[in-house]
């Protein structure tokens, strides 16, 4: 083989490759709350009687699916700037790629976790919606008492799987030129000229944390015993 | 917000002087999106069906070769890989291929980069909805073939595959859109697809909205056609007495 190898540059950029994997990390956790809130609500308006929010959570989840991430990550760093300086009077300069990218992943995650918790919330017996309503709970007391608590057990290893798709998509704020830990990763290959070193690091890093990640899913996808 | 709309900028002829208009970059961009996706779609089928066999045959070292393979390609980020494939393999060629790749059109080298990418990235995923598949069908089937005298390729042939490849039609179809919304990667290393060409467009023309409004329409129409002929395939390859498939 040609190529020598020269693993010296990426000792000395730790700190600056931890800053990166923070920023990951902050998008990934923003995007999985924000997603998972936003996501019952659409899944809820999906499943509810009333026509109009069902066509409006419809028309949202499908068109963020349809769409490629990247695309969406564009859009965002196109629109969000503009209304942030609209609203807020931001000064033009101020950096506001981070917030861009928050939003943007939050809300395309939310199609994606609403698709995930519809399939949940179906999951659960007919009976069990039927005997809330006979207690006397109204459909709101059922939904957030009954019904949810189930649906969530039974889609834990589904949406941990989800987790995991979005911290790997989060390497895509690449295209915003953000430094989250991919971004880092590249810069400094780039800088040192050890681009080969530092790529296969940061695909060995993402394989280590993916990987753990999924085994504990596979732990918890164990069926348990049921009462 | 004072932004002034302008949508004929699509017949306007480009600046950089190439004789086409705005529009014909559009319509490049999804050309290259199409075919970049369909290549890749092969690749995937081919080693996602290999692979997904290898992981339900009994063989030990063949299903942990399988294993590795999927988790391998599942656990990096597709970003990674694809810089992986463009940046770093020619390095660690040996030095004449290398060099040979290196010598290539960069347009070639980014094409043939993003097939290979994204072909091994969805044969992953493929594999695991044929392992599904072949799992999905009662034990019985392998075990009757062999009673019969069928060697096990010959099973797979004759009683397993003809099965489980009619029933995985319906996943794939998600994975198939899925390689359209992934080609957009590909952007990154430089390949002019759609959504490449979308942002050269507000480059030259300041035009953001009009372009990506565009360019979101050809991904949704995209999935719209994609969605109708899977539809069709499903209905001709439907397997009579099996539910939703």
């Amino acid at each position: 083989m040609a190529y020598e190898f020269d693993w010296s540059s990426i000792p000395n950029s730790l700190p600056f490759l931890a800053e990166g994997m923070l920023v990951s990390l902050e998008i990934t956790l923003t995007a999985l709350v924000v997603g998972m809130v936003w996501g019952t609500v659409l899944a809820v308006m999906r499943l509810s009687s009333v026509a109009p929010l069902r066509w409006f959570a419809a028309g949202y989840v499908n068109l963020f699916r349809a769409v490629p991430l990247v695309m969406v990550l564009l859009w965002f760093f196109l629109v969000i700037p503009q209304l942030l300086t609209t609203f807020f009077n931001l000064r033009p300069g101020t950096d506001v790629r981070m917030a861009s990218a928050l939003v943007g992943f939050a809300l395309f995650e939310s199609a994606y976790y609403a698709e995930i918790i519809r399939a949940g919330i179906q999951s659960v017996p007919k009976g069990q919606l039927a005997a809330a309503t006979a207690l006397g709970l109204s459909h709101f007391q059922a939904m957030r008492l009954v019904v949810l608590p189930q649906a969530l057990r039974n889609m834990v290893p589904l949406l941990l799987t989800q987790a995991i798709v979005l911290f790997q998509d989060t390497s895509l704020v690449y295209v915003s030129a953000l430094a989250d830990f991919f971004g880092a990763a590249y810069k400094v290959g780039d800088r040192d000229g050890r681009l080969v070193e530092l790529l296969l690091f940061a695909g060995a890093v993402y394989f280590v944390l993916c990987f753990a990640l999924s085994r504990l899913v596979q732990v918890l996808q164990k069926p348990r015993v049921q009462h | 917000m004072s932004y002034q709309w302008n949508w004929a900028v699509f017949t306007q002829p480009s600046a950089v002087g190439d004789g086409g208009t705005y529009g014909d970059w559009m319509v490049a961009g999804l050309k290259m999106t199409v075919s970049v996706s369909l290549s890749a779609w092969i690749i995937a089928l081919v080693v996602g069906c290999l692979m997904g066999v290898l992981r339900t045959v009994p063989s030990k070292g063949l299903q942990r070769l399988a294993t590795g393979y999927v988790e391998l390609l599942r656990n990096i980020p597709l970003l990674v890989q694809l810089f992986i494939w463009y940046f770093i393999i020619p390095e660690l060629l040996p030095t004449r291929w290398g060099d040979a790749i290196k010598q290539l059109a960069p347009e070639t080298q980014q094409f043939g980069a993003a097939v290979i990418c994204l072909g091994l990235f969805t044969s992953a995923r493929v594999c695991e909805q044929v392992r599904a598949g072949i799992q999905s069908l009662p034990i019985g089937q392998t075990r009757a073939a062999l009673a019969l005298g069928l060697s096990l390729p010959q099973a797979y042939r004759f009683v397993l595959l003809p099965m489980a490849f009619r029933l995985v039609v319906p996943p794939l179809t998600s994975e198939f859109l899925n390689i359209f919304k992934n080609s957009a990667v590909c952007s990154t290393i430089g390949l002019l697809e759609l959504a490449a060409q979308g942002r050269q467009l507000v480059d030259y023309t300041a035009q953001p909205y009009e372009s990506f409004i565009a360019v979101t329409l050809m991904y949704l129409l995209i999935n719209v056609i994609v969605m109708a002929l899977m539809h069709l395939l499903e209905r001709k390859v439907k397997v009579p007495g099996y539910m939703g498939s």
